[in-house]
């Protein structure tokens, strides 16, 4: 059901713009207004569920460690597994964030069909390493943050220098024109990956639902559109350009001709900004704020506050005294009255 | 309960939608109910006897509206809480990394779809597409079945964080099931063998409900059994003012085998150490079953330990080897009950090394303790005594996970151990398989599910077991010492499992002592060194 659904919904959506572009005319709502409703969404929804979590204290400092923890002195201590300080934290955060270190560890669980204890060796039950959903996870999010990167271009009177050197970087593999960009063969390979997967794998075909498939068909979306406005259907990129830079300008101007195709594009666009904070896409926010992730170890060394402790109902050494006195003047242990 | 040794794991998934599929109770695979007594004499809520098995589980009217308070509430109080219902992927990356799920095959053993259990009730009543498109949004009503569906699979989890380690956003199942397990609390919904022991604590000091004299008579026991071994007479000290160290360790220990070997091994190494120490029979209890019910009550359980250091003047709290005792000592205690500013920074009398690391909460873990006396070669240790022994090591899920201890046992082993063999690197250290038994779980009337869950611990011990003769799984967890005994008879038959601290006191060459004939258990030492 997820899966018709999410993919009935994203082609409805590519109606929508191309019926109101096409048959209504109305490419002011789709070229100018649902991208600055969609930005202005983005940004209030992301702050908002930021907000939101941040409301909520961290009580306890709960990281989970996994290399050793700083003690002894000539115990080598795993700084970034088992962050003892700021610093360790940080770098704790970048391998997570840049290189998905978690993710990176992942394993695959081969368990014998027959008796899983009596088989060769007692070795029954197997991990073995497993790198591609890492893989492709890794690829698809940096190809993302590269093509977002390289469409700065269209929000800026002159290329920046970064964005020029990225595109080039982007292209060596180029053959003749227009410049074919890898990481636009990247994210749809990545992507295509990560749907395939949610379709073969029972146990992860079992735990998803729309709102899983919804997001990877909306992205494959966006990407085919994109594709597609630069290798075969052309747009007039330079109208485009005009219409980028009055958004960004707040002067905008709609020019005539720019080609329906790419008012489905930038209408998902919106779509997806609009969808992001308000679903599991606010992750990437998320990661930042983890306690498990984010925190030192080092509870042992520097107390961490619980702003709502509160005092709590003791059963105290005087009433246990109390109740154990005699019996325990008779076992010859000390107590405090006579 | 079902013959286990023909075990096929059934990894099929069932053809409707999980939120159609409602929980079945197996037998076998969970605790009986808690008793009204144990909940009465802590003021928990609804005490009243009951039984899981039964149809009505006799809730408060109110019942719905308490759950969704308390989780209203919770999410307040809790970044993870409302961070973890929000930004989970369904990655599925967690989804064969639990023990449980491994020798169970229930798909709602995937850590993400334990937590979606909770999340799919989150987002029905505290988001707008939640409220609006209900199931196509991963939705649900709170309904009775649900509640029971939380009970069996919260209880089919041991907080032991293994997922959390690979999910991308650290994503905790602990503090999920932690949460649940609060939650349901609220309407009296907790097992008999964590609500018993909880009461225990709470009015004698220690789970097993030991009064303080017989608590004290239960050590002395042990000395008899030291000075059969030794020769020695060791006079060990309960509730003494002026002390410079309140030792704490889990009353398994004291009681039961064999975390009873590990116990004399303590009061061996602090005897030969001339250690100025006391135990408290008010503090009994290092473990906190608490923690397994609701965080107030682990607090009002914790308290105990520094109200006691303070009570008795000690400069210094020194913690025996127990797993969730060090994730609480770790990741809560300060917090809690603290600043235990009445007692001073941890220094070791006998190398004069400062424990930095614990400053602040005040408090030694024994490995870290021990391990610095022997690399200040503060021990005479004759490792051959532990020469018939094969020894593996098996990191406990909370020292791990919410702490980081994996060189300083192992450091210890290597010294007074002649034959350690690690198990397969992605079972051990942060990557390590539960025993199968621990946050409450190591019942006998859920014994199927804990021998499931232990399996995957289990086959590995059976890897070094056909591979380097492994007879002794060595551990710092009293849990493991109660659980994994039965668990290796029913897998591995022949690995027996020791504290690290007993096979310390085996290879302690101690002042005065006769020529030993055995080691702790009676058994012949292999080799006795002339």
């Amino acid at each position: 059901m997820g899966i018709s659904f999410s993919l009935l919904a994203v082609i409805a959506l590519m109606a929508i713009a191309y019926s109101g572009t096409k048959f209504a005319n109305l490419q002011f709502l789709f070229g100018v207004v649902i991208p600055y409703l969609a930005v202005i969404t983005f940004i209030g929804g992301v702050i908002y569920r930021v907000i939101k979590w941040a409301y909520s204290p961290v009580p306890f400092r709960i990281p989970t460690t996994s290399g050793q923890q700083k003690s002894l002195s000539w115990i080598k201590q795993s700084r970034f597994e088992n962050p003892s300080n700021t610093a360790g934290v940080i770098g704790r955060m970048l391998l997570e964030i840049l290189l998905f270190r978690s993710l990176f560890r992942n394993l695959k669980l081969v368990v014998s069909e027959a008796n899983p204890m009596e088989l060769n060796n007692g070795e029954r039950i197997i991990y073995k390493s497993d790198k591609w959903l890492w893989l492709a996870g890794l690829a698809f999010h940096w190809a993302f943050l590269v093509i977002l990167i390289r469409h700065f271009r269209f929000f800026a009177g002159y290329v920046p220098s970064c964005v020029q050197l990225l595109e080039s970087l982007d292209s060596w593999l180029q053959v003749g024109l227009p410049r074919f960009y890898i990481t636009d063969m990247i994210i749809l390979t990545a992507v295509t990956y990560l749907l395939i997967r949610r379709f073969v794998i029972p146990q992860v075909r079992y735990i998803s639902f729309a709102a899983d498939y919804f997001p990877l068909f909306l992205i494959l979306g966006i990407a085919i559109t994109g594709i597609l406005m630069r290798y075969v259907i052309r747009v007039d990129v330079a109208g485009v350009k005009t219409l980028t830079l009055g958004l960004v300008g707040f002067n905008p101007s709609v020019p005539e001709g720019l080609g329906i195709i790419f008012y489905i594009h930038i209408f998902l666009v919106s779509i997806l900004f609009v969808y992001f904070p308000f679903s599991k896409l606010v992750h990437s926010a998320g990661v930042f704020l983890s306690p498990t992730r984010n925190l030192s170890n080092n509870s042992r060394m520097e107390r961490h506050i619980n702003p709502w402790n509160y005092p709590v109902k003791i059963h105290t050494y005087t009433e246990y005294e109390d109740e154990f006195r005699e019996k325990m003047k008779k076992a010859g242990i000390p107590v405090e009255k006579g | 309960m079902t013959e286990l040794t023909k075990l096929n794991i059934d990894y099929r998934l069932p053809k409707k939608n999980w939120m159609d599929t409602p929980a079945e109770f197996k037998q076998g695979m969970f605790c009986h109910g808690s008793k009204p007594k144990d909940l009465e004499s802590v003021g928990f809520p609804n005490p009243r006897e009951w039984s899981p098995k039964d149809e009505d589980w006799k809730l408060p009217e109110n019942w719905k509206e308490i759950i969704i308070e308390g989780m209203r509430e919770r999410l307040d109080k809790y970044r993870s809480f409302r961070l973890f219902m929000d930004i989970c992927v369904r990655c599925g990356a967690c989804a064969d990394k639990c023990h449980f799920y491994i020798g169970t095959g229930d798909p709602k053993n995937m850590p993400v779809l334990r937590a979606e259990l909770l999340r799919s009730v989150y987002r029905k009543y505290f988001t707008a597409s939640g409220k609006a498109l209900g199931k196509l949004a991963g939705a649900r009503e709170l309904t009775k079945e649900v509640l029971k569906e939380w009970w069996y699979y919260f209880f089919q989890c041991t907080e032991c964080r293994r997922c959390s380690v690979f999910c991308p956003y650290g994503i905790d199942t602990a503090e999920i099931t932690m949460i649940g397990r609060e939650l349901l609390n609220l309407l009296g919904l907790n097992t008999n063998w964590i609500a018993g022991p909880v009461a225990n604590c709470y009015k004698k000091g220690n789970h097993l409900g030991l009064e303080p004299h017989t608590y004290k008579s239960t050590i002395e026991f042990l000395l008899g059994e030291i000075e059969d071994i030794t020769g020695i007479t060791i006079e060990p000290s309960f509730n003494r003012k002026g002390a410079e160290i309140l030792f704490v360790t889990p009353s398994g220990d004291v009681f039961a085998d064999p975390g009873n070997y590990t116990c004399m091994g303590y009061l061996m190494l602090f005897h030969e150490l001339g250690l100025d120490y006391t135990w408290s029979t008010y503090a009994s209890e290092g473990g906190n079953f608490g923690y397994f019910t609701s965080n107030e009550m682990a607090k009002r359980l914790n308290a105990k330990i520094y109200a006691e250091a303070k009570r008795l003047g000690v400069k210094w709290i020194l913690g025996g080897e127990c797993g969730h005792m060090w994730r609480v000592i770790s990741q809560y205690m300060d917090t809690w009950n603290g600043p235990a500013d009445f007692l001073s920074a941890p220094v070791s009398p006998i190398t004069g090394t400062k424990f930095e690391n614990a400053k602040s909460t005040k408090a030694v873990h024994i490995a870290e303790f021990t391990a610095d006396l022997i690399r200040y070669n503060k021990l005479k240790l004759d490792p051959s005594r532990n020469d018939n022994l094969k020894v593996t090591f098996h990191d406990s899920c909370n020292t791990s996970r919410g702490m980081g201890i994996f060189d300083e046992p192992r450091y210890i082993i290597k010294n007074v151990c002649n034959h350690f063999y690690e198990m397969p690197e992605d079972t051990i250290r942060e990557k390590t398989l539960c025993c199968g038994s621990g946050s409450g779980l190591n019942a006998s009337e859920n014994m199927e599910l804990r021998m499931k869950g232990g399996l995957p611990r289990a086959n590995a011990v059976k890897y070094v077991r056909e591979k380097h003769g492994v007879n002794m799984l060595a551990n710092i967890c009293a849990i493991d010492r109660a659980a994994l005994p039965a668990l290796m008879d029913y897998w591995v038959p022949g690995v027996a499992v020791a504290g690290v601290h007993e096979l310390v006191a085996n290879a302690l060459v101690m002042k005065g002592e006769k020529e030993r004939t055995t080691n702790l258990r009676g058994e012949p030492i292999k080799s006795v060194k002339s």
